[in-house]
C-alpha cells in the first residue's frame, strides 16, 4: 500500500502524456487545403452555371418510341467514353431506357394505359438530395457536391467495393469489370476514360456545366428534357413542376430524387 | 581466440555479399534523363509551364493533386498562377495537350525515378494528335 501514491502519480503522468498525443497527431495530419501551393489561387470559371441543386424534368409525352431516345443516349455515351459491352453483366450505363413498371415499380397499375405501357422511359442517376450511395462509400469517393447538389464520383478514390451499387435503389451505377478502353468505339479525347475496378455513373455533365453548357442529353433531347435549379422559383424546371403533374422514381424511400417525370 | 581468422573472413564475406548491389552497380548510375518538349509546349505561353520549371519538376504531383481535389470536389476549375495567368485545371486537356509526348517526357523521368503513376489508365495522353 505504501507505493500506491507513487504508482498513482506515475499512471497519472503517463495518462496526461497520452492525452497530449492527439492534438499533436492532428497537427501533423492536417494540411492539404485548396491553396497549398504558394501564391496561387483556384476559382470557378467565368461561364460556369450555378445552382443550389440541379434538377431535371423529363417530359415523356414528347417521346413515342425507343427511337426517340436513341440520339439522347448516344450523345451521352459518346462524350463520356462509355464502353459498349455485349455481356449484360458487364454493361456500363449512364442513361438508358426502362419499362414503366421497372422504372416506377410502386406506381405500375394492373391496367396501364397503352401509351405508358409501351413507352420506354429514360432513366439515369437521380442525384438524390439524400443519396444512400454517399452514405455507404467507405472512402468518400462518391459524394454529394455541396456547391450544386450533384452526386459525383472521384474515380481516384474509388476502391471498387461496390457498396454504392448495393445502396442505390435505382441501379444507376455500373462497375467496370473489365478495362473499358478497348470497348469504347470512338474516344472523346477531352474526357477521361475509366479503369478496371471503379464504379461509374451519370455526372449530370458537371464538366459541361462548368463551361456554361447544358448536359448533353438535354441538348440532344429537342426540348423534352429540361434542366435547371430546383431551388430557384424562377427556373424553367420549377415552372414545369408548377404547371404539370410529375412523378419521381421510388419516392417512398426518402432519397428525394432530383429527376422528375411528366407522364 | 583460435577462430579469429575464420570470424574475420566470415565478416568480410558477409559485408561483401550485403554490399553486393552497391559495388556491383558502382559507376554504372544511369545518367539523368533528358526530356523533350513538343513544339506546342515550346511555343505556347512562351515555353513556360503553369508554374516555374523547377517547381514543376519537383512538385507537379502535388499540383495535380490540388487540381484534382479542386475540380472534382469543389467545382473550381480555373487555376491562377503566381503571375496571374489563368489555366483550365485539366490533366487531359491542359497538361497533356502540350506534353503530348508521353514516352519522351513523362516516361523518361518516371522510369528513372522508378515510379509508376497510373494517370494514363484514364487520362488520355495526346488529345490533339489523332485525326
Amino acid at each position: 500500500m505504501e507505493d500506491s501514491r507513487r504508482r498513482f502519480l506515475k499512471l497519472a503522468g503517463v495518462s496526461a502524456l497520452g492525452l497530449t498525443t492527439r492534438p499533436v497527431l492532428n497537427a501533423f495530419a492536417s494540411g492539404g487545403g485548396d491553396d497549398d501551393a504558394p501564391g496561387v489561387e483556384v476559382k470557378k470559371g467565368k461561364n460556369a452555371l450555378k445552382a443550389k441543386q440541379w434538377a431535371m424534368v423529363i417530359d415523356t409525352r414528347k417521346f413515342e418510341s425507343a427511337e426517340d431516345l436513341e440520339p439522347i443516349i448516344e450523345a451521352c455515351d459518346k462524350i463520356h467514353n462509355i464502353p459498349k459491352l455485349d455481356n449484360k453483366d458487364h454493361e456500363v450505363k449512364w442513361i438508358w431506357e426502362e419499362h414503366f413498371h421497372n422504372a416506377f415499380p410502386g406506381k405500375a397499375q394492373r391496367f396501364l394505359d397503352e401509351r405508358v405501357e409501351h413507352l420506354p422511359f429514360l432513366v439515369l442517376c437521380n442525384h438524390c438530395e439524400n443519396p444512400p450511395c454517399c452514405r455507404v462509400c467507405p472512402t468518400q469517393a462518391t459524394f454529394k457536391r455541396e456547391s450544386d447538389g450533384i452526386v459525383l464520383m472521384d474515380f481516384h478514390r474509388c476502391i471498387g467495393c461496390r457498396f454504392c451499387m448495393a445502396a442505390c435503389p435505382y441501379g444507376s451505377r455500373s462497375f467496370n469489370f473489365r478495362d473499358p478502353r478497348p470497348f469504347v468505339e470512338e474516344t472523346n479525347k477531352s474526357f477521361p476514360t475509366r479503369m478496371k475496378g471503379v464504379v461509374e455513373k451519370c455526372n449530370f455533365c458537371a464538366e459541361r456545366l462548368a463551361i456554361g453548357e447544358m448536359p448533353a442529353c438535354v441538348e440532344a433531347s429537342d426540348g423534352a428534357i429540361t434542366f435547371g435549379d430546383l431551388y430557384d422559383p424562377e427556373s424553367e424546371v420549377r415552372e414545369l413542376l408548377r404547371t404539370n403533374y410529375t412523378i419521381r422514381r421510388k419516392q417512398g424511400l426518402g432519397t428525394e430524387p432530383s429527376v422528375y417525370y411528366i407522364v | 581466440m583460435s577462430d579469429k581468422k575464420l570470424i574475420i573472413a566470415g565478416v568480410v564475406i558477409f559485408v561483401a555479399v550485403v554490399a553486393f548491389p552497391f559495388w556491383f552497380n558502382m559507376g554504372k548510375a544511369a545518367p539523368a534523363p533528358e526530356l523533350e518538349l513538343t513544339e506546342r509546349a515550346k511555343e505556347l505561353n512562351h515555353g513556360k509551364c503553369v508554374m516555374p520549371t523547377d517547381y514543376m519538376q519537383s512538385e507537379h504531383m502535388q499540383l495535380l493533386d490540388l487540381w484534382r481535389h479542386s475540380v472534382v470536389r469543389n467545382a473550381k476549375r480555373t487555376f491562377v498562377n503566381t503571375s496571374g495567368q489563368e489555366f483550365n485545371m485539366s490533366l487531359t486537356n491542359t497538361c497533356l495537350d502540350c506534353h503530348a509526348n508521353k514516352a519522351e517526357f513523362c516516361d523518361r523521368c518516371h522510369d528513372y525515378a522508378s515510379v509508376r503513376p497510373y494517370c494514363w489508365d484514364c487520362h488520355i495522353d495526346n488529345p490533339k494528335e489523332t485525326e
